[in-house]
């Protein structure tokens, strides 16, 4: 099967013009996402990982032309999405959808349950007929584990993850290839969330579909993905099949945001080792030179500041000029 | 004697259609220096029983039970009882240190405040406390960063402030309700690690509250998990995630995603969180329990076992654990 998704160099760039500036100052660049480039296969999930502030959900709304981005974003080796208007864009809309994290808010309040999934097929399917749009709402909702009867209720009568999966239902309606999920689960409880994460993995198998799944938290990735990427201050640090990236890390910032999660089992949650990340995240608005993970790293040498290293690789990308595996002294 | 003992305590809200209970029957101790959890998921009642112990609650809030701090009772003993021991003797954590803080005063006002009144200090010996205690939480350059507003410092930065201003009195006992929530993880590692080494430094009794389990695994000594406002299981944290026994605590340690595990699976619990609007008779648990038969329908008591350990389950530790 041909690549779905390939995406090449994308770079989301904002214009910043901070208080105090003369209205002829040039506004600078803050450059959220900066060079992301990854292929996703028709039935693959890519999970992106990465701390708040890291670019995930920007490089998301990039990829779909939601904010302005350079690159080349090739949808089944045809289309780059990137140059597209608006109104040429909007086939492959009902073609890529996408669930965010906050499930109630991402509902309209005053729409029922019903109206809400068939929304979408008034956009993109409007020959439907009323008759074949209501059939289609249910057969969805008993896809996503939602009582028909439901249907005339409204958003606030359900709980975080039932309004995850009305969110899932209304993606999928129309019948998408791929499905873009921005921190689906993190707003859900813990027994609810592997709820959601099973029903995700069943539709994937179930329709074909494809899957960014971006979320800050490594072990519901872990769950879903095939592959994994990490992203820092908008730049991909390192990419692996998932297997890989768990079990043998090489680039430290990988291994320091794997370190950090609690394990759920005292004994080796008290005898682990953690690689401290000093400090926060630096500004993308003034980002290091050179990797610009160096001013966290653990194993920054003088290089680091001067080279931008490359990303290049095949399966198992390292943007790191001195990967490997974790070393003694780093951890505490 | 327990430093905080907790007997019989209810917290009922009086709603729109009707009393909400959101937290009932709960008893529990801590003795000083130790670290307990609390764990539960939304609707648990464990953030209101952290409320009532601190005489916090909504007005539409009652209790009843004891709560005994020391000794003495302090449930219902109005704000000037409890004012003497907030801050002093008992401070509190929350989990968005944004909202806690109150944005249009510099943290050196803020934190000299908590010791002019509680401690009668002059406002020139409180900041200079207040530095130590902003040098004590790792914060750089704390005599210059004290003169910032809230907002000038990142969300892990902002918490630490949180915990030196609620350690400003030295107290006896810190809750913590949900302190790395709304962290990044390597951000919650440096808290987390922090807290662990103040509570030794410091000695001071700690409840953690949290709906993470790999988190109260790394800090807790004993741990109490809630399910729709009621304890159903306690226990030291070694042999609860060893050898659960109740059904609520062995779905959530499966439903937990790890990290460290390459063939660990996921498995949810069936069925939807709590409505404490219309909770179910007898156990809350119920209704999503793989195990739950017609006794159910009748909460079981808290019944204690193993010397240490307690749960509430009609059904037997062999059926459950198998």
């Amino acid at each position: 099967m041909s690549t779905l998704l390939s995406v090449r160099d994308l770079r989301v760039t904002f214009p910043i013009t901070r208080a105090g500036d003369m209205p002829w100052t040039a506004p600078r660049p803050l450059r959220a996402v900066n060079g992301v480039s990854f292929d996703l296969e028709p039935g693959q999930t890519l999970g992106v990982v990465g701390e708040s502030g890291c670019g995930k959900s920007t490089m998301a709304r990039g990829l779909i032309n939601m904010v302005p981005a350079t690159g080349q974003v090739l949808w089944e080796g045809k289309t780059d999405l990137i140059p597209l208007s608006p109104r040429a864009m909007k086939p492959y809309r009902a073609q890529i959808q996408m669930i965010f994290q906050d499930p109630l808010a991402s509902l309209n309040p005053r729409m029922t349950v019903g109206r809400i999934i068939a929304e979408p097929l008034l956009t993109h399917r409007p020959d439907l007929s009323a008759e074949d749009r209501r059939k289609r709402v249910d057969a969805m909702m008993e896809r996503v584990g939602l009582l028909p009867q439901m249907i005339n209720r409204y958003p606030h009568e359900f709980s975080g993850g039932q309004c995850q999966r009305i969110g899932i239902a209304r993606a999928l309606v129309v019948e998408p290839k791929l499905l873009i999920c921005d921190e689906p689960v993190s707003a859900l409880d813990v027994s609810i969330q592997a709820q959601v994460v099973d029903l995700l993995k069943e539709l994937q198998r179930d329709l074909g579909l494809a899957m960014i799944f971006i979320a800050h938290d490594l072990s519901v990735v872990k769950n879903i993905s095939h592959d994994v990427m990490v992203l820092y201050l908008g730049r991909v640090m390192e990419k692996a099949p998932r297997r890989t990236l768990y079990a043998d890390p090489q680039h430290p910032y990988t291994q320091a945001l794997l370190s950090a999660v609690p394990v759920p089992d005292p004994v080796i949650e008290r005898a682990k080792g953690i690689i401290p990340l000093d400090g926060d995240m630096p500004s993308p608005m003034a980002p290091p030179s050179g990797c610009v993970f160096r001013t966290r790293c653990p194993r920054a040498q003088a290089d680091c500041a001067q080279i931008v290293p490359s990303v290049q690789g095949g399966d198992h990308v390292v943007a790191c000029l001195h990967p490997g595996p974790v070393q003694e002294a780093e951890t505490v | 004697m327990a430093l905080l003992e907790i007997d019989n305590l209810s917290v009922t809200f009086d709603g729109e259609d009707g009393p909400v209970h959101a937290v009932n029957d709960l008893s529990l101790s801590i003795d000083r220096g130790q670290t307990l959890g609390i764990v539960g998921e939304s609707g648990s009642g464990k953030s209101q029983t952290a409320f009532a112990v601190m005489g916090l609650l909504a007005p539409n809030g009652r209790t009843s039970g004891s709560v005994r701090f020391d000794g003495q009772e302090i449930l219902g003993i109005g704000h000037k009882g409890m004012n003497q021991l907030r801050a002093r003797r008992i401070a509190m954590i929350f989990q968005d240190p944004m909202t806690s803080l109150n944005p249009y005063m510099r943290i050196s006002d803020q934190m000299a405040e908590v010791l002019t009144l509680h401690k009668g200090m002059s406002k020139r010996d409180a900041v200079a406390e207040s530095v130590r205690m902003l040098d004590a939480v790792r914060i750089p350059a704390a005599s210059e960063r004290i003169r910032l507003y809230p907002h000038e410092f990142s969300g892990g930065m902002r918490q630490r402030v949180m915990i030196a201003m609620s350690l400003l009195c030295r107290p006896d006992l810190l809750i913590a309700d949900e302190p790395t929530t709304a962290l990044d993880v390597t951000v919650q590692a440096q808290i987390m690690e922090l807290l662990n080494d103040l509570q030794r430094e410091f000695g001071m009794a700690t409840v953690l509250i949290t709906h993470d389990l790999g988190v109260v695994a790394g800090f807790c000594e004993r741990v109490v998990v809630m399910y729709g406002g009621r304890v159903m299981e306690k226990a030291p944290v070694d042999p609860l995630f060893a050898q659960p026994t109740h059904p609520y605590t062995r779905g959530l340690l499966g439903a937990v995603p790890r990290v460290d595990d390459e063939d660990a699976i996921m498995t949810a619990i069936p069925g939807n969180p709590p409505n404490m609007a219309g909770a179910p008779e007898g156990c809350p648990f119920r209704p999503r329990c793989a195990y739950a038969a017609l006794d159910c329908s009748v909460m079981p008591p808290l019944v204690s076992f193993d010397g240490d350990r307690a749960r509430a389950c009609h059904r037997p530790i062999a059926e459950v654990a198998a």
